[in-house]
This record gives structure tokens, sequence and C-alpha cells, in this order.
């Protein structure tokens, strides 16, 4: 992807970006200060990327930047032309659920699910790069990112389940 | 009154039930996996305005004016409120009704809201903050438990008789002292468990909008929409009815979204002026301020005990501090002298409790609220009292076990208890008999025992009105809707709805749609607090598919010309029992009902039994039904370092019926994660300045998937005839064993006893150095007991 930028003019602080974002192209004006998590909730209607802590501690406002999990609280949007970006919203292909999706749902992994885009999207970045884990490699993977209400037990197993359905021979 | 179904008239279903106690998913799974679940900030609003709130710098001080001139005069905003434009005190107790939205002429903790702003945006409201001129004449402050019973002529509040102290209370229940003659052995110890905050991964949040036609709409992240409801009432001069609180699905709550906050008034109050919605999130910074967590309790403990393990006595003594305010603290102090007695039989019980101010962010529920705290001295004493008896500490409980159907010393009254079951099959599956005493140094295990309320017997106001409310729709073609103020907190109380409707009416869950936490559009549940939910919204909305169900036999008997009580309801249909292929759909017969009757609706509600204790106090410990848990944790202790690393933690959990069995171990998988954070690391602390020594998330250490260990979750099933389908709570109970089992297990390991929490690696090492002093508690005058025992209180049968 070109980086080339739509304008370099600022208008009150502002700017004018293209993010390619979920596979589609999106311009938005922005302040030169805001993140890419400010600009996904606020400026493009992406709310189901959720925030924290904003300061990069938490990883609940974790997304994808060409593959690579990212506290897109630490990123700054003018940064995030270019690459592409997938959030939660991504996740689901031609209306069907990703199966990490699937398997947190089928085992109630998401409790207050406020975390759990954010999971969602560090464990998609493992499985792409490591598609048959081993729990101590997932563990790994979601060490950036608390939850509060699950002990981390079901979401691990959700992320095993969707490992041995994905890898399970099709029929 | 409802109707139990016996399993012997559901052949051929597992269990009796269709979908009550199978491993089925949330209901709010899909959306919430997808990222679609719109939470507090989620929700925009044409021409929203943003709020930030000003906080005190001080801990202490007087406030003698406000000036907002020049924070008006920024372009962009548009409304700055202070104390004076909403002086109505309030409080979640009504008998400790000391807070104010925005303080009016003192401040009592650094973080306490002082103004607040409306703008355009978050960053101009920010920098209005910044031009208010507040006038404070700093007083000392008070910052610790001793402190605070010291300054006798310091006072933080005024309207508390005696200074700084919120309450005290002092109850002695049967022969204290003949316990103590009877005994062989008298053990005595001192314990301080640190407070702790809930931090939940969603930040404070809350957006108001005020009408042209005078009504007000608050959309907030709040455990307890009804007490918000009325709290706005009261501070705004509002009637309830032109005021409507939804709570937003609540991303992590654990007790700390359950007062009415400030930040909940002042955007009311800003949309109110501006006409225009105002939304406001509190950042991670100040969520830490808002606090409302685990209180820091100093404790002293002396337990009197035959030789063989028996107990003849205990006494209690308990020194809460508070923080600036009471938010639920009365309650709390009770708490942390109630459940002693309904895990082992005690002839003889005595609980003197004081909760002081202080100037830091109040304390107040947290999960397992004002109970982690005793329970962590009591069955840390019971390891000691084993260990110098020469008696496994497992038998030394087991042999005291209470019954079922008894009523405890203090008047509580146990029905079902699986604490004989938890406790027998987690030391089996730890392997505790052949690790205890016996695993090499630095190694070992540990068990404790535990019990919990299924929701509190009294509402927080005083009213005979039911605690939770239930309506059902019908609609023509077949649909389902159940209506109910339960909210949504995570722990999975709309799944709960769902499937008790499902179960009831022989629908799918996915066919049943519900609408909660909405004043507007809902009957009141009183709030997700105290583990109450699943056993009273659930036998509510039992009662209401009773109500809906006989409507819908009435007209289904006379066309399948059945008896009724021949009828069941199954798979989308309505069908005679004994000739099973006489049956009609589910939509058909609601068209039929409908027909006859009229728009179909039923309506349930719940209120939990009388109790029998009837002196003043006894409120606080009564519940439908008492949870039981059994923990053992085997972990490593380097005794160079201090370092704890935990291998695993075996946990049995008395839930009555499970509900759901994956819900129920996702909630005792959380509450061991939550226990551990507190055992090992988690403190809410603070500088000689009143200032939060760690206010982040990456200095306020909480477990992450590389320290939570494996965890074996077993559900013991008891059935209890007051829970729906025979549920008891899950949410909390389970985090109450864990935190003393890991200092058993220390002791196991390294052979030292911490009686503090967190037990963190430089207390083990100044411990195995011999230079961990015991906690000290203060010496204090605690009020004449109250006395009462067994039999003396008014017996009422339970209602069930």
């Amino acid at each position: 992807m070109s980086s080339e930028n739509l304008s370099s003019e600022t208008i009150a602080g502002k700017r004018l970006l293209r993010l390619l974002v979920n596979g589609e192209s999106h311009e938005v004006a922005c302040r030169v200060t805001h993140s890419l998590l400010e600009v996904l909730r606020e400026e493009m209607g992406l709310t189901g990327t959720k925030h924290g802590c904003e300061l990069g501690e938490c990883g609940t406002c974790t997304v994808l930047v060409d593959g690579q999990p990212v506290y897109s609280c630490l990123m700054l949007a003018v940064e995030a032309e270019g690459p592409e970006i997938t959030t939660v919203e991504g996740l689901a292909q031609g209306g069907r659920p990703h199966p990490l999706q699937r398997a947190f749902s089928d085992l109630s992994a998401a409790q207050c699910g406020y975390c759990i885009p954010g999971i969602l999207l560090a464990a998609k970045a493992l499985l792409d790069k490591q598609p048959d884990p081993a729990r101590a490699d997932i563990e790994e993977a979601l060490s950036g990112n608390l939850c509060r209400c699950t002990g981390y037990t079901k979401i691990i197993e959700a992320v095993e389940q969707a490992v041995a359905q994905t890898n399970e021979p099709h029929e | 009154m409802r109707k139990r179904m016996s399993p012997m008239s559901r052949d051929g279903k597992k269990n009796g039930f269709s979908v009550i106690g199978k491993p089925l998913p949330r209901i709010d799974g899909p959306a919430k996996c997808a990222g679609d679940t719109r939470y507090a900030d989620d929700i925009v609003m044409p021409r929203m305005l943003f709020s930030r709130l000003l906080r005190s710098p001080h801990p202490h001080a007087l406030i003698h004016g406000v000036s907002v001139r020049r924070a008006l005069e920024l372009p962009g905003v548009h409304a700055v409120i202070t104390g004076e434009d909403v002086p109505t005190k309030f409080g979640i107790m009504p008998s400790t009704q000391d807070e104010e939205a925005l303080a009016v002429d003192k401040v009592r903790y650094v973080g306490d809201p002082v103004a607040a702003v409306a703008a355009v945006s978050e960053d101009v409201a920010e920098e209005a903050l910044r031009l208010i001129d507040v006038d404070y004449q700093v007083l000392a402050p008070i910052l610790s438990i001793e402190g605070a019973l010291e300054a006798e002529d310091h006072r933080i509040h005024a309207w508390n008789r005696r200074a700084n102290i919120q309450k005290a209370v002092s109850f002695e229940f049967g022969e204290v002292d003949a316990g103590f003659e009877a005994a062989d052995e008298i053990f005595e110890g001192t314990y301080f468990f640190q407070g702790n905050t809930h931090l939940p991964m969603e930040q404070y949040c809350a957006l108001a909008t005020y009408t042209p036609d005078g009504k007000l709409t608050l959309w907030s992240s709040t455990q307890t929409p009804h007490y918000v409801h009325r709290a706005l009432s009261r501070v705004l001069d509002l009637p309830m009815g032109h005021i409507r609180v939804i709570a937003t699905p609540v991303g992590g709550g654990f007790g700390g979204k359950s007062d009415p906050f400030s930040h909940e008034i002042a955007v009311a109050k800003l949309a109110m002026i501006t006409g225009r919605p105002v939304k406001i999130t509190l950042n991670r910074e100040e969520s830490f301020y808002v606090h409302r967590g685990r209180h820091p309790v100093k404790m002293w403990m002396r337990t009197g005990v035959k030789r063989d393990g028996t107990l003849t006595g205990m006494w209690f003594r308990s020194f809460l501090d508070g923080g600036g305010y009471s938010s639920y603290g009365l309650a709390t102090v009770y708490y942390t002298g109630a459940l002693q007695t309904v895990t082992y039989d005690l002839p003889a019980y005595k609980f003197e409790g004081v909760r002081v101010f202080t100037n830091k962010p109040p304390c107040g529920p947290k999960r397992g609220h004002g109970t982690p705290q005793p329970r962590f001295a009591m069955e840390v004493q019971l390891d000691e009292i084993a260990d110098k008896l020469g008696l496994d500490p497992v038998e030394l409980r087991l042999k005291q076990v209470v019954e079922p159907n008894t009523v405890t010393v203090n008047g509580l009254r146990v029905s079902t208890i699986g604490l004989r079951e938890c406790i027998e099959k987690v030391a089996a599956s730890s392997g505790w008999k052949e690790k205890h005493r016996l695993l090499p140094p630095g190694h070992g295990v540990g068990f404790a025992a535990s019990s919990y309320i299924s929701g509190a017997g009294l509402p927080i106001y005083w009213n005979d009105m039911p605690h939770s409310g239930v309506q059902l729709r019908a609609d023509r073609g077949g649909g389902v809707t159940v209506f109910c103020g339960s909210t949504e907190i995570g722990q999975g109380s709309d799944s709960i709805l769902a499937f008790a409707v499902a179960e009831e009416l022989g629908l799918r869950p996915e066919d049943v749609r519900v609408v909660t936490a909405d004043t507007d559009l809902t009957p009141v549940d009183l709030g997700s607090y105290s583990s109450r939910v699943t056993v009273m919204t659930g036998n509510a909305a039992i009662q209401a598919c009773g109500n809906l169900r006989e409507r819908l036999f009435e007209v289904a008997s006379e066309v399948l010309e059945v008896p009724a009580d021949d009828l069941e309801m199954e798979d989308g249909r309505v069908r005679s029992r004994s000739l099973p292929d006489r049956g009609l759909a589910f939509a058909e017969c609601v068209e039929r009902a409908e027909t006859r009757f009229g728009t179909l609706g039923a309506t349930g509600s719940y209120r939990p039994p009388r109790h029998p204790g009837d002196y003043k106090g006894a409120g606080v410990g009564p519940t439908p039904a008492y949870s039981y848990s059994a923990a053992v944790v085997e972990l490593h202790c380097d005794s160079d370092t201090g370092e704890i690393r935990i291998d695993k933690v075996w946990i049995a959990h008395d839930c009555g019926r499970a509900f759901n069995p994956l819900w129920v171990q996702g909630q005792v998988e959380g509450s061991v994660y939550m226990a551990l954070g507190e055992v090992l690391m988690e403190e809410q602390i603070f500088r000689k300045s009143g200032v939060h020594k760690i206010p982040s998330i990456l200095e306020y250490k909480s477990p992450t998937t590389l320290e939570t260990p494996p965890i074996e979750t077993i559900l013991v099933e008891t059935d209890d005839p007051e829970g729906p389908f025979g549920a008891k709570e899950a949410g909390q109970g389970p985090l109450l064993p864990v935190i003393p089992a890991v200092s058993n297990a220390v002791y196991d390991a390294v052979g030292v006893r911490i009686h503090e929490i967190p037990v963190t690696p430089d207390k083990i090492l100044r411990a195995l150095d011999q230079r961990l002093k015991d906690p000290t508690v203060p010496s204090f005058e605690f009020p004449t007991p109250i006395r009462w025992a067994p039999g003396q209180g008014v017996e009422v049968p339970q209602k069930s």
C-alpha cells in the first residue's frame, strides 16, 4: 500500500488520512495527536475496539496492523496510514464468525466481554503465525491482554478449541 | 407460590431438564465476540457534549470558594457546575447519606470531585478544569485506622456520633466465657488484609440526556440502576417517573459499580442545564480513586478448642479502614463478623467491629464483600490450631461441619450445605494426604474452606416489596420477551433469564428475548450485588412462567381435550403427557390464549424468606441459601527470593444445582483468579500525601495468563429448595478459600506464617529472617455487646 497523504494541510490540528481498515479504505479527518484507538472509535464508529487504560498497559485495545498485534492506544493514527488494520469487526468473513469467535462464544469464554475483542485479535495473530500452538505459546501470546473475569481458563480453552476445529479435516 | 416440577415428571430429559444443567453457550456470546455489544462509552449522540470532573489534589481540605468564571469563558465550554448546584447529600445506605456529587465545603480524599465541566470535546473540558480556581484550606489528613481513632477532636465528618467512627458494633452469641473455659487450648492471632481494588477493564462511564418534555435519561455502566434511579431523583429533585436509568452492559464490575456516583449525577445535571447529551468517561487513574474496593482490615481473633480440635468458642475483632465516605461500609462492618458461624459448628461467638473514616478513596463492596478478610484470618488460625494439636487441617474441619437445616449461634439459617463433600473432593483430587507436610522444602500445599450468601436477605432500603420482578410477554408469533431490572455485569444474568424462561415454557433459549436493566421498561430488580441475581430473578421468572402457563394450559386443555394437569411444554409445543401425539405448537397456543384472554402477559416476583435472627444488626448475613467452597493450593516458594509460583488450584464449590456448568465454572475460575491477585500482589496503597502510590495498571500488578495457574473446578450439587431449579450462587464464594489456602501453603512450603495480605516476597524473606512482626491492632472501647442466642428470636418458617 502506498502511504500517500491525502493532504499534508492541517485545519484546527486535524489532518485528512486514508486508513485501510478491515479491507475497506476510509478517509478521515483527525487530530495529529490522536491515537489509532481514538480514530477507530470516535471518527470511524468502530467501537468494537475497547479501551482500558489508554497507556499501553492492559491490551484491551489490541488491533492487528499488517497481522501484528498492536496496542492501538499507543499508535498515532497518522502512523497507521498504509498498513492493513484489522479490528474485531473484521474478523467475521462473509457473515460467518471466525473460528475463534465461535469457540469463545460456545465455551462462554466472554463474561463481561470487554477484553474479548483485543484477546481475539491477539489470538488470531498467534494462530496465523503458528496454526498449532502449545498451551504455553497461547499463554505467552495472550500475556499482554488482561482479563479480570475469567481467570483466562475458558479463554485458553477456547483458543485450543478453535485450533482443533480449524485443523480438523473438512468433510 | 411457584410450582416445582419434580424430576420424575420430566422423564426423557437429562436431570429432568431440557436446558438447565447443560453446557450450553450464553446468549450474549455472539455479540460480545463480534465486538457488537454496546458498552456505555460506545454510545454516541447527536450534539453530544463531553464532561470531565475537577478532583481535589488534597486528601483533606476545606473549600472556601470555587470560581468557574475563567473556565466558562473558554470557547467550547457549555456549562460548569460546582457543589452548590447539586448540594443534596446521597449515599447507597439510607442511614449514611454522607456523599455530595461535588464537594460543597470540604474534600475528604485526593480525587474527591469538586466541579464538573461540559464542553464540545474531552480536550476542551480538560483544559477548562485548569481554569477553575478553588480556594482550599488544607487540613491535616488522617490516613490510618489508628490515626482515625486517636484524632478525637479532628473530624473528617460532622454527622457521626464519635469522631471518625462511622460504625462500631458488638455482639455476643451464646456464652463465650463458658466456651473459652471449656477449651483445652486457646489460640490468639492478629491479621491484616490490605485493601485492593476491582480493576474492571471498562472504566466508569455515563451519558445523560434531558429532553424538552422534562425527562431525564441516564445510561451508565452501573451494577445497580435502581439505586442510581433513587439517588438521581433525590439529588436532582425530579420525580422518579421523570427519570429513566439504563444500565449498559457492564464491562466488569466486581462490586465497584454498585454505588450511585458523582459522575452520574454530574452528567445528569449538565444535561439538564445544557439541554444536550453529556457523556463522561473516567480515565484509569480516576478509576483507582473512585475505588469502593476491598477494605483494609486489621483483625484479632481468639479461638477455644478441645484437644481433638472441636471448637468451643470464638471472639473476633475487626477494624476497617473505610476511606472518606460511608458507601456500603455499614453493611461491610457487619459482614466482617457474620459468616464465621456457617461453616463449622460454633457454640459461642463474640464479634466486635468498627469502621473508621480516613482521608482516602472510599472503600465499599468487592467480590465477597467484607468476608474474605475474616475468612483469611479464621482459616489461617484453624491451620495453626491443627498444626499445634497435631491434627490434619482437613480432618479438623470435617469433624465439625455444620449440618443441613440448622440455625447457627448467631441466628443464620443454613439450609443445604455441601461443604463436607467439597472438602472431601478437593482433598481427594489434589492428593492432599500424600502431599501435606510431605513435599520437599520449598514446595507446599494449603487448604481452606468458606461460605457465602446467595443474595442478601434484606434490601438496602427498608421495604416489603419484591427484591426482583419479572414481566413476561407472549407474542402472537410465539415469541416471548422477558423484562427484568437485573443487570448484566458479565456474570450471565441475561442468560439466566433466557434459560429459566426457556426451561419453564419448553422453548429454546435463543427464542427468548431478554430486556433488562431499564427503569422505564423493566420491573425493579435491586441490582447485581451480593450474589443475589440468579436466585432472585430465576425465581421471579419461574413464577411469571407459571402464571402465563396457566392461561396457555386452560386453552390447550380444551383444544386437546385432556385435563390441564396432564399438559406439559416441550420442544416448542404444548402437549399431553399421557398422549404425547396430542399437542399444539406454542405459537398457536399463544394465539388461542390471546383470542380468549386478550393481550398476554404475566408477572412474577421474589422476596427472600424471613430469617430467624431478630436482634439489631441481624439483617446482614441471612440469605435464601449459603454456597460453600473448599480449596487446595499447591505452590513453590523460593526461600532465597521469597517468590511464590502457584502450581495448581483445586476448588470445589457447592453451587446448589449447577444452572449451567460452563457458566458456573467460569464464575469459579474467575473467583480463583481474583483471589490469587489479592493474595499475591494487588494493593491499593497511598503516600503520606494521600496520593495513590500506584494508580496505573502497569504498577498495580494483577495476574496475567502467565501468573494464572491451572484451576481444577469441582462442582458439588446440593439442589437447594429455595434456589431456582435448585441453584445457589457461584460468583463470589469461590474467591474466599483461595486466599488463606495460599498463606497455609506457604507455611507448608517454607515454614513461615504470613498474617498479612498480600503475601509478597519481601514479607516471606522477613519472616524467614524472623523479622516479620505480627500485625498490630489498635485499642478501642467497643460498645456493650448485644446478647442473643438461638431460640430467642421469632421463628418464621422458610418460604419456599
